[in-house]
């Protein structure tokens, strides 16, 4: 068996706790996503999507249960560690975009590698500009956020994530606001690092015309996973 | 550093009126300090200047007679009374040799000695108190420059020729080339020439002092071959009272400094400085607090931006040092501004002190290491207003921060 790239042990999440409105939101939850897998993740508002996605993200930490990336179990990590990995080996698209709007299209591309390094190489520069030509914002590269639109926006934000060449990309609802021919667009890009670089993919959709173009469909409801198919034909 | 310095910068200009809040804050903050220690510093070494300038920085003078029972042998009627003697003039013993041992010592820069008393000074019916002064002319203009002070005549102290102030002089009717006859104590009396006419600019001194040379002082006071002091200026006069005391250890002597004999001044100059200071550091702490509370809210609206970097992979020191370095950056830009602003104030006050009296009342102490070191003080403490709300900001959760819309 290869080393998954993503394995839940148990994984619980609770909000508010030791106050009244102490709510478990993920009742312990297991999966496994292997390397180069291609997933959506779907499931009613409020089921607890984004409390997940922020737990894998290692944005958050889970109540309890673990939680291994690559193997390697992150729980005991310090915040350091963990912001470490989270810039390096994963590219995150949230639900709503966040940019920083003091900063170009092709900067907010290059943040995870300043972040990592400081000032980017002329060869991340070239990348961060072909991934914005690849996600068609060829003539956008030299604005700021509050001059692009909402999709434009949320593009960008993909573009970033793709930036530090993750092993694993995490997006929520990456394609909400954007029409469908540039959401089908956007979905071809994830399936091509998926195909050309080995990108293992985790994506949150409403959209069940673009879950069904996932090869593995990962159903939660209420905190809990209730379905989880690998589409036959499409297995690997 | 570079993407610490790169947001830091870009965070400042983004919130552009926060930023120029601050900086005209501090800015204020140091051109009030940097004027106000100009201003005061340059007060003071005025005053010093100007008590210095007439005065010797250490006098050596011989010990003072002890009290002792009156019971001399030509005073007839014994009593048991103690009683403080009235002091006689005394010459300091041996006082050639310790003149060439103090032009020996590296820190004294001046070396003379002097004989002086009381005497009445007569010009016809005109009669004043004064204090003969006797010295060697060389050596003495190196302590108190009388010959750069000369109002008429000429600044000669030879045989009967002497100097007087000008107010003794208007006191006396006397002006160059006039004769005026000494009397001392002990019946001894003598003419002498008025050879010129200083003014210190003291009061007491240009009433009172009559220069001479020393031969004929000696003579009118008795002390033939004597000095009754020796005046001495030294290379830092705030060094003045430990080369007093070291001069005392070492040649066994009676060494006074200025700053024992005006000690007064040298506590009213420590008060003063006491309380710029503290005016000073209440600018300082003022202008802190200004910078901490617009950056605490500049944390807030940026918590949003402050949870995107942090998912992007800025570890926690990156985002403290990214919130330090807008402190320091505004505290820099704010004390050059401020620095410029202190500048034009102080010229425009030396311009006005100049318009009011035809000469600047005493010049403002602008050194560089003043524009330097509030330059640096601006930027340490924007710095350390900086702290609190850089952690706050380094403590910020991730989810929570961009949850903040
Ligand atoms: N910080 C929080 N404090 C308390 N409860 C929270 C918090 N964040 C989320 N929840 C609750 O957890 C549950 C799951 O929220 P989550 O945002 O994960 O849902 P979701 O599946 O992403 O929904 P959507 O599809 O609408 O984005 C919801 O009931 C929500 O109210
Ligand atoms: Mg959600």
């Amino acid at each position: 068996m290869t080393t998954a790239v993503l394995e839940l042990l148990e994984l619980r999440k609770s909000y508010g706790i030791g106050t009244p409105v102490e709510v478990e939101v993920l009742h312990g939850l297991d999966l496994r996503l292997e390397p180069g897998e291609f997933a959506a993740l779907i499931g009613p508002s409020g089921s607890g999507k984004t409390t997940l996605l922020n737990l894998l993200g290692l944005l958050d930490r889970p109540t309890s249960g673990d939680l291994l990336l690559l193997g390697q179990p992150t729980r005991e990590l310090d915040d350091d560690a963990r912001t470490a990995l989270r810039g390096r080996r994963m590219g995150f698209v949230f639900q709503f975009h966040h940019l920083l709007p003091a900063f170009t299209a092709t900067e907010n591309v290059l943040m995870p590698v300043m972040a990592a390094s400081g000032r980017p190489s002329p060869a991340a520069i070239r990348e961060a500009e072909s991934l914005l030509d690849a996600v068609g914002l060829a003539d956008h590269r030299h604005k700021k956020p509050a001059e692009l639109s909402g999709g434009q926006q949320q593009r960008v934000a993909i573009a970033r994530a793709l930036m530090p060449n993750p092993a694993l990309l995490l997006a929520d609802e990456p394609t909400g606001n954007l029409d469908t021919h540039t959401a089908d667009e956007v979905f071809e890009l994830f399936r091509r690092f998926n195909r050309e670089r080995g990108l293992t993919v985790l994506v949150v959709t409403h959209d069940p015309r673009l879950a069904e173009r996932c090869d593995r469909e990962i159903k939660l409801v209420d905190g809990r996973i209730v379905s989880d198919e690998r589409r036959v034909g499409r297995q690997r | 550093m570079w993407f610490e310095w790169t947001l830091a910068v870009r965070l400042l200009r983004e919130g552009r009126a926060q930023t120029l809040l601050i900086i005209a804050g501090i800015a204020v903050g140091v051109s009030v300090i940097v004027f106000l220690t100009a201003l005061i510093s340059g007060l003071q070494a005025s005053i010093i200047d100007r008590t210095l300038g007439t005065q010797a920085h250490i006098r050596i003078s011989a010990p003072d007679d002890v009290a002792r029972p009156l019971r001399e042998a030509d005073d007839s009627a014994l009593s048991s009374r103690i009683e403080q003697r009235a002091q006689r003039l005394r010459s300091v013993e041996q006082w050639p040799l310790l003149v060439e041992e103090l032009d020996r010592f590296d820190e004294v820069t001046a070396v003379s000695p002097i004989v002086s008393g009381p005497a009445l000074a007569r010009r016809g019916a005109a009669n004043r108190s004064v204090a003969l002064v006797g010295m060697e002319p060389e050596r003495y203009t190196r302590i108190v420059p009388v010959d750069r002070e000369m109002k008429t005549g000429e600044f000669r102290v030879v045989g009967r020729d002497i100097l007087i102030g000008t107010i003794l002089a208007q006191d006396l009717g006397a002006s160059v080339g006039e004769r005026i006859r000494l009397e001392t104590g002990g019946g001894r009396s003598d003419v002498f020439t008025v050879a010129g006419i200083f003014e210190l600019g003291v009061r007491d001194l240009d009433q009172r002092i009559v220069y001479m040379g020393m031969k004929p002082a000696q003579a009118l006071l008795d002390l033939p071959g004597g000095a009754t002091g020796v005046d001495l200026r030294v290379r830092e006069i705030f060094d003045a009272e430990a080369v007093a005391q070291r001069i005392q250890r070492r040649l066994g002597t009676k060494a006074e400094s200025w700053m024992v004999t005006n000690s007064n001044l040298l506590d009213a100059i420590a008060a003063q400085s006491m309380s710029t200071n503290l005016i000073k550091i209440f600018v300082a702490i003022s202008a802190a607090f200004g910078i901490a509370s617009v950056l605490a809210v500049s944390v807030v609206q940026r918590s949003r931006e402050i949870g995107i970097l942090r998912a992007m992979g800025t570890r926690r020191p990156q985002v403290l040092r990214v919130f330090l370095l807008q402190g320091a950056i505004v505290g820099l830009i704010g004390a050059a501004i401020g620095s410029l602003m202190a500048g034009g104030l102080i010229g425009f006050w030396q311009a006005m002190g100049l318009a009011r009296s035809g000469r600047g009342a005493f010049d403002l102490m602008v050194t560089p290491e003043l524009f330097i070191g509030a330059t640096l003080l601006a930027a340490v403490i924007g710095m350390l207003a900086a702290v609190a709300p850089a952690r706050r900001a380094a403590r910020l959760d991730p989810v929570e921060a961009m949850r903040a819309t």
